[in-house]
């Protein structure tokens, strides 16, 4: 018996739940052939907390928006975007025009700062800390602005079914410019640390592939499918809020490259050109912003009752940083709470695609990786190696897997 | 590959599914300043012609995106929609489409699409631990969200003697028990 799973010579690492530097817990096992990983399972639900069940038995529709909003700490516009649209078109209520410009506003600014934390994320995980700090000092300028137009960094509370709950007036222009064109001058200072450093390049170049082929089946979505050469955003197919307005294009990696190769290097490509393309929607959005009121029912309790009467279901979609979120969500006349809902976070169906990109590469690439996914949850904070021959686990932090990762940099360095 | 009309989609999952096709509902509204159209439509189908009608989908889309599947408890049946999306990666083209099944509670059987869609895994492995709707011949029979010690035949998204019982509930403080 030991014998004979000696010759096998694989180990199973558990990767996770708990890292404390990111917020969602889950665990991978990694099956390992001396260093290079042959398959993965995936374990989620580590904090799942029953948020549409909430939904459906104790909150009304009001009420869900806030717990909507709280689903993800950075998706936090993304959310309650998709979640108003699916009552608006369950309902019939339509938002006033000034109301859907300043919603694709604050989605843009929340796009610029979660692909530019994922951006110092990566640099961290190859071992890239000055750019981590340099990036995260630039992810400054946003945060502020957030704060300046919504009054939070955070959750945002900006949504209502109908609209939004605080105005972009005219005074708040130049500010809200000025940030844009801090951005535009670093731009290309963060676009020659990302796609020309030889490192960067070294470390992310062939790793974690994923094919356009496995990036449809798998349904991959957002930039890790775009990546993949898959011209797939839901700002550009089925336009909602101000983007209709907008001529808003899937950006792909072959605009700077001329290939797509589905690499980590290419979502890095998009992500960063992501950035730039959002700076734009924001600046044409302050220039089309068109006057008028910012929702369609200002008085909650009339809001409300009509929700309560009201019958139908309805489907929200909205492009996140990390690709598409969808709620459905389905009101019944006479019950307060919602009669169904369900999200989908754009996670959900990337993680389908882990053991994909992950096989083949060693066990210093399953950070960075598992990054380049950006997804919303925890990668790596402890692994046990289960030794079958010896029959003994040891157990290997976070900070120990981190190091691996730096050792291969400096080797690749040399 | 030809876009068709939500209207021409409709009609041809009528022609392709004949007996199996049940009702059909289209829903547009127009967005922002410029007026586009977001369309949605919704088609409702016998379990039995369910497979067909996502090869039909096929058909129409290389590799339809399957977004969820969302389940409601209607009392005596469970209703199962696969919201899909066809026509990605054209402006303005893309088309939402929720492909409605409904199963009766004494026979909660729907067959699994993974084989078509391989991504579709995820989410039947959830609607099975939610609903408790059986996804005949699923690949990967394992709980993907609840924990290994949830009881067994319990199903949170249930709104009947299955769903999660009182003593599972903890109320908040201040706040009455429903």
């Amino acid at each position: 018996m030991i014998q004979e799973e000696t010759k096998k010579a694989t180990y199973t690492i558990p990767v996770g739940p708990i890292h404390p530097a990111l917020k969602e817990p889950i665990r991978l096992a990694l099956t390992v052939d001396g260093e290079e990983i042959v398959d993965v399972d995936i374990f989620a639900g580590q904090v799942h907390r029953g948020i549409e069940w909430l939904g459906m038995n104790r909150n009304n529709p009001i009420q869900t928006i806030y717990l909507a909003e709280r689903i993800c700490g950075i998706c936090n516009i993304c959310h309650p975007f998709a979640f108003v649209m699916a009552v608006e078109h369950a309902t019939g209520i339509t938002p006033p025009p000034r109301a859907e410009y300043i919603r694709t506003i604050t989605a843009e600014m929340e796009r610029i700062h979660s692909h530019l934390l994922w951006a110092g994320v990566a640099a961290h995980e190859i071992g890239f800390d000055t750019i981590f700090y340099l990036v995260w000092r630039v992810r400054e300028e946003i945060m502020d602005l957030i704060e300046y137009v919504t009054g939070n960094r955070v959750t945002k509370a900006m949504f209502q079914i109908g609209g939004v709950r605080r105005d972009i007036t005219e005074e708040q222009f130049p500010r809200i410019r000025q940030s844009l064109n801090y951005y535009k001058s670093t731009f290309d200072q963060l676009k020659k640390v990302f796609l020309d450093d030889k490192t960067i390049q070294m470390r992310t170049k062939n790793v974690g592939i994923l094919k356009r082929e496995d990036a449809l089946k798998l349904l991959t979505v957002g930039p890790s499918c775009r990546a993949s050469g898959v011209p797939k955003d839901v700002r550009q197919d089925q336009p909602y809020a101000a983007y209709a307005d907008l001529d808003v294009k899937a950006i792909t990696p072959d605009i700077v490259t001329g290939t797509v190769v589905g690499d980590v290097y290419d979502r890095i490509i998009v992500r960063l050109l992501e950035v730039k393309q959002a700076i734009k929607i924001i600046d044409q959005c302050l220039e089309k912003m068109p006057p008028g009121p910012i929702l369609a029912q200002p008085k909650t309790a009339v809001l409300l009752k009509a929700l309560t009467q009201a019958e139908g279901e309805g489907v929200g979609r909205a492009e996140a940083p990390r690709g598409e979120v969808i709620h459905y969500v389905r009101l019944e006349a006479g019950q307060s709470t919602l009669a169904t809902w369900k999200v989908r976070a754009p996670t959900y169906v990337n993680l389908m695609s882990v053991p994909i990109i992950l096989k083949g590469m060693q066990i210093a690439d399953v950070p960075i990786t598992f990054a380049s996914l950006d997804p919303c949850m925890s990668c790596t904070n402890r692994m046990i190696i289960t030794d079958r021959t010896l029959r003994k686990k040891s157990i290997m932090s976070y900070a120990e897997l981190h190091h691996l990762s730096l050792q291969k940099t400096k080797k690749l360095r040399r | 590959m030809e876009l068709l009309s939500p209207g021409k989609i409709v009609d041809s999952f009528k022609t392709a599914l004949r007996d199996g096709f049940i009702d059909a509902k289209i829903y547009q509204c127009e967005v922002a300043v410029q007026r586009n159209v977001f369309k949605t439509i919704w088609i409702y189908v016998k379990r039995e012609a369910f497979r067909e009608a996502v090869e039909h989908l096929c058909n129409l889309q290389e590799y339809p995106s399957l977004a969820i599947i969302s389940s409601c408890d209607l009392g005596d049946n469970v209703e199962l929609i696969y919201h899909f999306t066809i026509y990605y990666g054209h402006r303005l083209e893309e088309v939402s489409l929720g492909l409605r099944v409904n199963l009766p509670k004494s026979d909660l059987k729907i067959p699994t699409i993974t084989d078509i869609i391989p991504g579709a895994l995820f989410t039947e492995r959830e609607t099975q631990e939610m609903m408790g709707v059986e996804v005949v011949g699923i690949p990967d029979k394992r709980r993907l969200f609840l924990p290994e010690d949830f009881p067994e035949g319990v199903y949170p998204w249930r709104k009947d003697e299955k769903s999660p019982p009182d003593d599972m509930l903890r109320i908040l403080p201040g706040r009455e028990p429903k």
